[in-house]
């Protein structure tokens, strides 16, 4: 039998000879047995010559469509190596760990943008977090049939908004909401804490954090929503008729049976927020510096690349960017397949829709 | 549930209410964003729009007046090369991991196809850049097809190989068991019985591509000219958009949102048709 044999109404490989193909079905997995060697005695009467090669030919098409997704990943990652490697080489591990960025002394480090990446993403997290996953009991525990519909479909259509346009608001009503508003709010009451200090200029880290949260607040409640539907329906009511309030159930039948699962889609959210590009980009203040205030203007990875891609006059300045990428690259991957396996703990190889 | 609510200490009933209140203002509140956008979308956007903005090319800087028409026309070019690559090579895929791919083998490109779809677009940027920009030593809107195109890849397949797996059992057996060949039974039976999901699949990989920004900063790159020619920078919508977001003149600004409402109603229709077709897709599937 070909390796392709779990497969429940397995094709009978051309070269079989015709004669052994019932006792193949017989031996083969329990259950599917005798739909199986029906068919196959049905394709033995009826097999024509050249029926073989066409089931073989598409069947191979198919395997190519599906080698090519294999292909454009190991593509993205050579490529990135490959255009990456004077800065690679120059600069080795201390590319990481260096906060110079001087493309007139040819001397660079990714240590700032990595941080504005983790900061303005974390950021992100810390607001969407409690919104999306209270968004996501809503929807599946307390919302009434008829405004849930309504509702999951307003989540969608923020998931819809391109990035450019996020960035367009943020520009023009963001900034100018924070400069007036609530940065003035956050440094009379929270000065103390160091991270509302400096010149409230509206662009920076704080807004490109709000910016994040709102981006990623889709994902995160969509497949929270998935994980905690995929909790049994049994445990609620053990919960419910031990006498618990609708909260005590929430939080010991459904959240904790839910928790890992959250915890992945966070994760998940956590990914998206790294690649976020254009929307960042136009609110963050693109400057290359590590400081402690959340008003001070920063860069991130992928906002970077985006600002400075085209001006990269010298070759070793695109390939520290391509590094960049490189870097970004593998940070997503890293945590989305952390993300993958927590999901896929809890709902158990059913593919995550949201993830589309 | 009336009848738990009697005897509870009131600390857990307090409790309770306010956990049930504030998990509902989490919801109202996360609608709050949805709307400040659309409705400021649309209060500056509508200002703007007018036939010029469909018919005409960007002025000169400082003259008033002019439209996107040529970045119109280059989106819609752009995303229809784009769904050439991508939606044939993400249907193909979705077949093989739905009727071939029930495996080690399958597995492992179900995996690369999740990883492929957490890669951040700008990085799919950089790799078009790399494979044709550098190459060919000019920008050219082919090459943001193609990053495009890389990007609805993994969404299609992933759609396709859910929507295929819905289509019951018995369906391939009956036509199997008629001695149709199995590539038949796929593209003839099993395909078209799935085709509403499938179409809602292709619709939502090209709603997300459609509004994507940086990919293209550095392979389509954009333009101000009338342009047809895909070997050359083309303009495109969200580049323009962007363009103008960030340049410093007022009526560039007023031109930036009448863009984000035509490529937001663009996307929302496509959506909201993605919406309307699952939900029939699903009765007629299941």
């Amino acid at each position: 039998m070909p390796a392709f044999h779990q497969n429940k109404v397995s094709d009978t490989a051309p070269s079989e000879p015709p004669s052994e193909t019932p006792s193949v079905a017989i031996s083969s997995s329990a259950g599917e047995n005798h739909t199986y060697a029906l068919s196959s005695v049905v394709k033995q009467k009826f097999r024509t010559g050249h029926r073989g090669y066409a089931d073989a030919t598409f069947r191979w098409l198919a395997i190519t469509c599906g080698l090519a997704i294999l292909a454009i990943v190991g593509l993205i990652l050579f490529e990135l190596i490959t255009q990456s490697h004077l800065s690679l080489q120059k600069f080795g591990f201390k590319f990481l760990a260096k906060s110079i960025w001087d493309p007139n002394a040819d001397d660079f480090g990714a240590l700032p943008f990595i941080y504005g990446t983790l900061v303005s993403s974390f950021l992100g997290l810390l607001i969407a977090v409690p919104l999306s996953v209270g968004t996501a009991l809503f929807l599946t525990e307390i919302c009434p049939r008829r405004i849930r519909a309504v509702l999951s479909l307003c989540v969608e259509l923020l998931a819809a908004i391109p990035s450019v346009i996020y960035g367009l608001w943020g520009i023009f009503v963001l900034v100018p909401f924070l400069r007036q508003h609530l940065e003035p709010f956050l440094q009379n009451y929270f000065q103390w804490t160091g991270l509302f200090n400096g010149p409230k200029i509206g662009f920076g880290m704080l807004a490109a954090g709000i910016i994040i949260a709102i981006m990623i607040l889709p994902i995160i409640s969509s497949i929270s929503r998935e994980v905690i539907v995929a909790v049994p329906r049994q445990q609620r009511e053990a919960a419910l008729a031990m006498g618990a309030t609708k909260w005590e159930m929430l939080r010991m039948a459904v959240l904790r049976n839910a928790r890992p699962g959250i915890f992945g889609a966070i994760i998940l959210g956590l990914g998206r927020a790294f690649g976020e590009t254009m929307a960042v980009t136009m609110v963050i203040g693109n400057r290359p510096e590590i400081a402690r205030s959340l008003f001070a203007p920063g860069d991130t990875l992928a906002s970077s690349i985006a600002n400075q891609f085209n001006e990269a006059t010298t070759p070793l300045y695109q390939h520290a960017l391509v590094e960049m990428g490189l870097v970004l690259f593998v940070l997503t991957l890293l945590v989305n397949a952390l993300a993958g396996l927590l999901v896929w703990s809890i709902t158990r190889g059913q593919p995550a829709r949201g993830l589309a | 549930m009336p009848n738990t609510t009697h005897n509870i200490h009131w600390r857990r009933r307090a409790k309770n209410y306010l956990a049930l209140g504030i998990i509902t203002s989490a919801a109202l509140i996360v609608t709050i964003p949805l709307f400040l956008i659309l409705g400021t979308v649309v209060q500056h956007g509508l200002s703007g729009l007018n036939l010029a903005f469909f018919t005409q090319t960007p002025k000169p800087v400082g003259e008033p007046g002019g439209g996107m028409s040529n970045a119109i026309v280059g989106s819609l070019m752009i995303l229809g090369l784009a769904s050439l690559i991508g939606v044939p090579l993400g249907i193909g895929a979705g077949i093989y991991l739905a009727e071939y791919g029930r495996n080690r083998y399958g597995n492992l490109v179900r995996f690369t196809a999740d990883v492929l779809n957490g890669v951040p677009s700008i990085v799919i940027g950089i790799t078009a850049y790399a494979l044709v920009v550098a190459v060919q030593g000019h920008f050219s809107g082919f090459a943001g097809s193609i990053a495009l195109g890389i990007m609805m890849i993994p969404i299609v397949s992933r759609t396709t190989e859910e929507v295929l797996l819905l289509v019951p059992q018995s369906i391939r057996e009956a036509a199997l068991g008629l001695g149709i060949s199995r590539w038949r039974t796929i593209l003839s039976v099993i395909l078209p019985s799935a085709r509403a999901g499938v179409v809602t699949g292709v619709m939502l990989a090209f709603a997300r591509i459609a509004g994507e920004t940086a990919p293209l900063l550095f392979t389509a790159l954009g333009n101000q000219f009338w342009t047809v020619k895909m070997n050359q920078p083309m303009p495109a919508l969200p580049l323009q958009i962007f363009a103008y977001a960030i340049s410093a003149f007022e009526d560039w600004h007023r031109q930036a949102w009448t863009g984000a409402l035509v490529l937001i109603s663009m996307i929302m229709l496509a959506t909201v048709a993605f919406r309307f077709a699952t939900s029939r897709g699903i009765k007629e599937t299941s």
